[in-house]
């Protein structure tokens, strides 16, 4: 049986056994019916064309983990940025894990998908914000359909959230296959500011397919700073969608660095409903082996005097793939708006591709779009000088590359994440760098 | 030739529609509406083709009915009916003129007001020109002069018969006849087209030219045109479009194939002014073309193109750097008014050592136009040190059109150089006001400023086109000003 009958059936056994909300009940009817008619997307679909599913897609991965695992903090606390202090979300196997995680209730919500899906009290929001960020793709809808647990964060009116939020994935391999579909609904409120990092870690070498989406609203003037560290084992898979939808002069960013995992897919949507909002993309992708990582981007410039900054860089090694795919579409009515885009790749293996689509479709006429894009290699010259200095060649090299994917680490705003990051790519490059930024 | 002044130009729009847009009434012979086999062996009769050539016609014919027509092009439009178009019309006045002046008095008329009067063209600076009318060649200048060269110029259906060992080897080899859908059209149904020929190492000493244009209503153009040039040789071609006012839509499928052997280097310029339709979007061209070149060792190929005209533009020149150290270059100007679209771009297949290609694209959109660039550019794995350069430039007039930019690249060698940049912007106020400041008014402004926007391709393009296409570039953007 393939994986979308598995799916299809699954689904009429997953609901009979969640709480019968005719809302939600509803929405998720419609999503498994539009999941039916698409199927999972191929290479004839333009936005996959450089991307395939099909090999992920062969393994039998079971829907629903059939048991409850536990882990120790010790052995999974690297995985957390744990020397400071913050809100911990934790799921195991997809399932809430309350020892592992920190929430609160006390004045935001920072908690859980089920509880804000079933609980009356979260009814409005639910009604309000729940899948209407989301498009209606195939992948989005299924994940719709089986939306059950994830995060939910509702930052109410003129609050700073004063520590970041984690937000952490665990696969324990318990089952043979795995796949999971977490939903994160996030809501920030006027003036509010909030730093969430999202995580997925598989602790053994089972396959897991995690097929995340992220809903995330920016009301007025709110500021929201999101990192995503995709660091997985070899045999993990993921399919990130995420949808912000900002107000006017809201500010949000989203980091996304892609290390690990076997195929990595990031489908990022920024919609801006409002005036003089502010969107940054940034990501740095260092991959080798035959891994794929495939950045999806999307800025939809709706109204007036708004920005967009894009800057994603990428290393390629060995047999890796890398695919990048950015459009900016910037409506009749958005004048006045600077949008930017910067693709920048370096090919260190002869056996590695890059694939890149940077796109603009411009509508309006007063506006400032530009995009970049290269692909080429390290600087002989630098090398050679670095090297006439003493500085080994391998060395010379990670230097070379760390100061190539600067630009996006510099605007990281949590100065422990930033050393943490700074740390995996040394350890992804084979060097010690022997500083921290 | 006296210089064309801003002031012309002004008067000029005072008083222009579609400056092309006449008909001329040439008995023509016509097939009846429809396509199938035997329309196709009856062209090919027509012809008087040799078996092989009736057999590949009807090879595509079939590949053709199992094809279904492409979708991915960010244009819309009524897709043509192809039962409904008439796949032969050839000027009556047959047979072949000997000289210029035995050519019917009202087709000449036809060319002088296109400005393009073959006495005065052959003054101009020694312009072989091979005018086809409806896809039948039916003058062609200087072939003796050329003749002494060894070079060969003429329509295709004459190659067909005089060269057949030429056309037989090359055609087909860089445009397969089952590459896309209008591609195999063409090759079942091209009635006529171009073949040149340029031996070993010969430098063709004048720019070959041909001219096209669509007369009869509702016949497709589908003009196929083959260039060859041996080793070491060296050829400009130019080819300009121009298609009288009609309502309804008129299809031009064409396919253009080029072949440069090693050391070989071939120019192509093209300035396309098909009938766009009116300000209405009524009527006008539906212009797919299939282009490329294949570039052997140490071979270069580049395409110039002014792409001003037609209702739809679908249209991809496009280089394939087969040989060690071949270059590509694709410079490209595309203005859309009112509601003209243009999807077009090139293809950059660098599958040799030390390739080098660079894109310069720059489209212009006023009105209620659509305007979209598309490119590829792949470097294969065994293609070392490649090095490719894009730039797509995009000038938006008005908030009612739009500029689309879709830029493939795909590299598989760790050694390849790969930049592309893209900007897109309006004719900023501060550089109107400096013109206006200095007693330019606004129209003026915009056309010399639209005019420095193009100037990397227009100097790419050989004089008397230049010219021409600056003529061009502004009666297109007429009335966009505001």
């Amino acid at each position: 049986m393939d994986l979308k009958e598995k799916l299809l059936s699954s689904y009429l056994v997953f609901e009979d056994h969640v709480d019968i909300d005719t809302y939600v009940h509803n929405l998720r009817n419609d999503a498994i019916k539009i999941f039916e008619d698409k199927g999972f997307p191929t290479k004839k679909e333009e936005a996959w064309k450089y991307t395939s599913l099909n090999k992920i897609l062969k393994e039998d991965y079971s829907v629903f983990p059939k048991q409850e695992n536990a882990i120790e903090y010790n052995d999974v606390k690297k995985y957390f940025i744990h020397d400071i202090d913050s809100y911990k979300i934790v799921f195991i196997d997809g399932k809430y894990s309350s020892h592992l995680s920190q929430t609160t209730h006390d004045g935001m919500d920072i908690c859980l998908m089920s509880a804000a899906l079933t609980k009356p009290k979260y009814r409005l929001i639910i009604e309000n914000y729940f899948n209407k960020a989301a498009t209606k793709d195939s992948l989005p809808s299924l994940n719709t359909a089986f939306s059950s647990e994830g995060a939910y964060i509702h930052i109410p009116k003129n609050k700073m959230v004063e520590k970041p939020i984690q937000i952490i994935h665990f696969s324990t391999g318990n089952e043979s296959a795995l796949m999971l579909q977490p939903r994160n609904l996030i809501v920030v409120d006027e003036n509010s500011h909030v730093q969430i990092i999202e995580r997925h870690q598989s602790l053994t070498n089972s396959p897991v397919l995690t097929n995340s989406v992220t809903e995330i609203f920016t009301n007025k003037r709110a500021i929201v700073d999101y990192y995503k560290i995709q660091n997985d084992s070899l045999n993990a898979s993921l399919i990130d969608n995420t949808f912000i939808k900002q107000k006017q002069e809201s500010v949000a960013s989203v980091h996304t660095f892609a290390f690990g995992g076997n195929l990595v897919r990031n489908n990022l949507n920024f919609y801006q409903h409002g005036e003089r909002i502010d969107s940054t993309l940034k990501g740095v992708t260092i991959i080798g082996d035959k891994q794929h990582v495939d950045h999806n981007t999307l800025v939809h410039h709706i109204e007036p005097n708004c920005e967009s900054h894009q800057d994603y860089k990428g290393i390629f090694g060995e047999n890796s793939t890398g695919v990048f795919n950015g459009k900016i579409i910037v409506e009749k009515e958005a004048q006045k708006t600077n949008a930017f885009q910067a693709n920048n790749n370096i090919l260190i293996s002869d056996k590695a591709t890059i694939n890149t689509k940077p796109q603009l479709e411009i509508f309006a006429d007063d506006v400032k779009c530009s995009h970049g894009c290269t692909i080429g290699q390290l600087d002989e010259s630098a090398l050679f000088y670095m090297q006439s200095r003493g500085i080994p060649k391998k060395e010379a090299k990670a230097l070379l590359m760390y100061a190539f994917s600067n630009n996006v680490l510099s605007s990281v705003k949590i100065p422990e994440m930033k050393q943490r990051i700074t740390k995996i790519i040394a350890n992804k490059l084979g060097v010690n760098l022997g500083f921290d930024l | 030739m006296s210089k064309y002044t801003e002031d012309d130009l002004r008067e000029e729009l005072k008083t222009k529609e579609y400056e092309y847009g006449f008909y001329t009434d040439i008995k023509s012979d016509t097939f009846p509406i429809g396509l199938n086999e035997d329309i196709v062996r009856a062209i090919s009769k027509k012809k008087e083709e040799p078996q092989w050539m009736t057999d590949w016609r009807l090879e595509s014919f079939k590949a053709w009915k199992e094809m279904t027509e492409p979708e991915w092009a960010n244009v819309k439009y009524e897709k043509p009916d192809f039962q409904a178009i008439s796949y032969y019309s050839a000027p009556n006045s047959k047979p072949k003129y000997d000289s210029i002046d035995e050519v019917d008095p009202e087709l000449l008329a036809t060319f002088e007001k296109l400005g393009i009067s073959l006495d005065e063209q052959k003054k101009l600076a020694g312009v072989a020109m091979d005018v086809v009318i409806d896809s039948v060649s039916v003058a062609t200048t200087f072939k003796k002069t050329l003749g002494e060269k060894g070079i060969i110029f003429c329509s295709i259906s004459e190659a067909i018969k005089e060269h057949p060992e030429l056309v037989k080897k090359y055609i087909g080899t860089v445009v397969p006849q089952k590459d896309n859908f209008y591609a195999a059209l063409n090759s079942a149904v091209f009635s006529d087209g171009s073949f040149c020929y340029i031996p070993k190492g010969v430098r063709c000493p004048m720019e070959l030219s041909t001219y096209f244009r669509i007369n009869q209503a509702g016949t497709g153009q589908f003009e196929r045109t083959l260039v060859i040039a041996d080793e070491g040789s060296y050829v400009s071609y130019l080819e300009g479009c121009t298609a009288p006012s009609r309502d309804e839509n008129q299809l031009h499928a064409a396919v253009v194939e080029l072949i440069a052997l090693d050391d070989a280097e071939i120019k192509y310029s093209t300035v396309q002014n098909w009938y766009p339709g009116n300000a209405e979007g009524k009527g006008g061209v539906y212009n797919f073309v299939t282009k490329r070149g294949l570039c052997e060792k140490n071979a270069k190929i580049s395409w110039t193109q002014v792409e001003t005209g037609s209702a739809v533009t679908w249209k991809y020149p496009s280089c394939i750097l087969k040989g060690d150290n071949s270059v590509g270059e694709f410079y490209s100007i595309a203005v859309t008014n009112n509601y003209q679209q243009a999807d077009t771009g090139t293809k950059m297949i660098h599958l040799g050592k030390n390739t080098r290609s660079t894109i310069i694209s720059k489209g212009i959109s006023a009105g209620k136009s659509q305007n979209s660039y598309r490119g590829l550019v792949q470097i294969n794995s065994r293609a070392e040190n490649a090095r490719n350069f894009s730039q797509c430039d995009s000038l938006l007039m008005g908030n009612e059109c739009g500029a689309h930019t879709f830029p493939y690249i795909e590299a598989k060698n760790n050694s390849a150089k790969i930049e592309h940049e893209a900007t897109t912007s309006k004719i900023g106020e501060d550089q109107i006001f400096y013109c206006n400041q200095r007693g330019i008014d606004t129209e003026k402004a915009i056309a010399l400023i639209v005019n420095g926007f193009s100037k990397e391709v227009l100097n790419k393009l050989p004089m008397e086109f230049a010219v021409e296409a600056q003529k061009l570039l502004e009666i297109s953007l007429e009335g966009s000003v505001g």
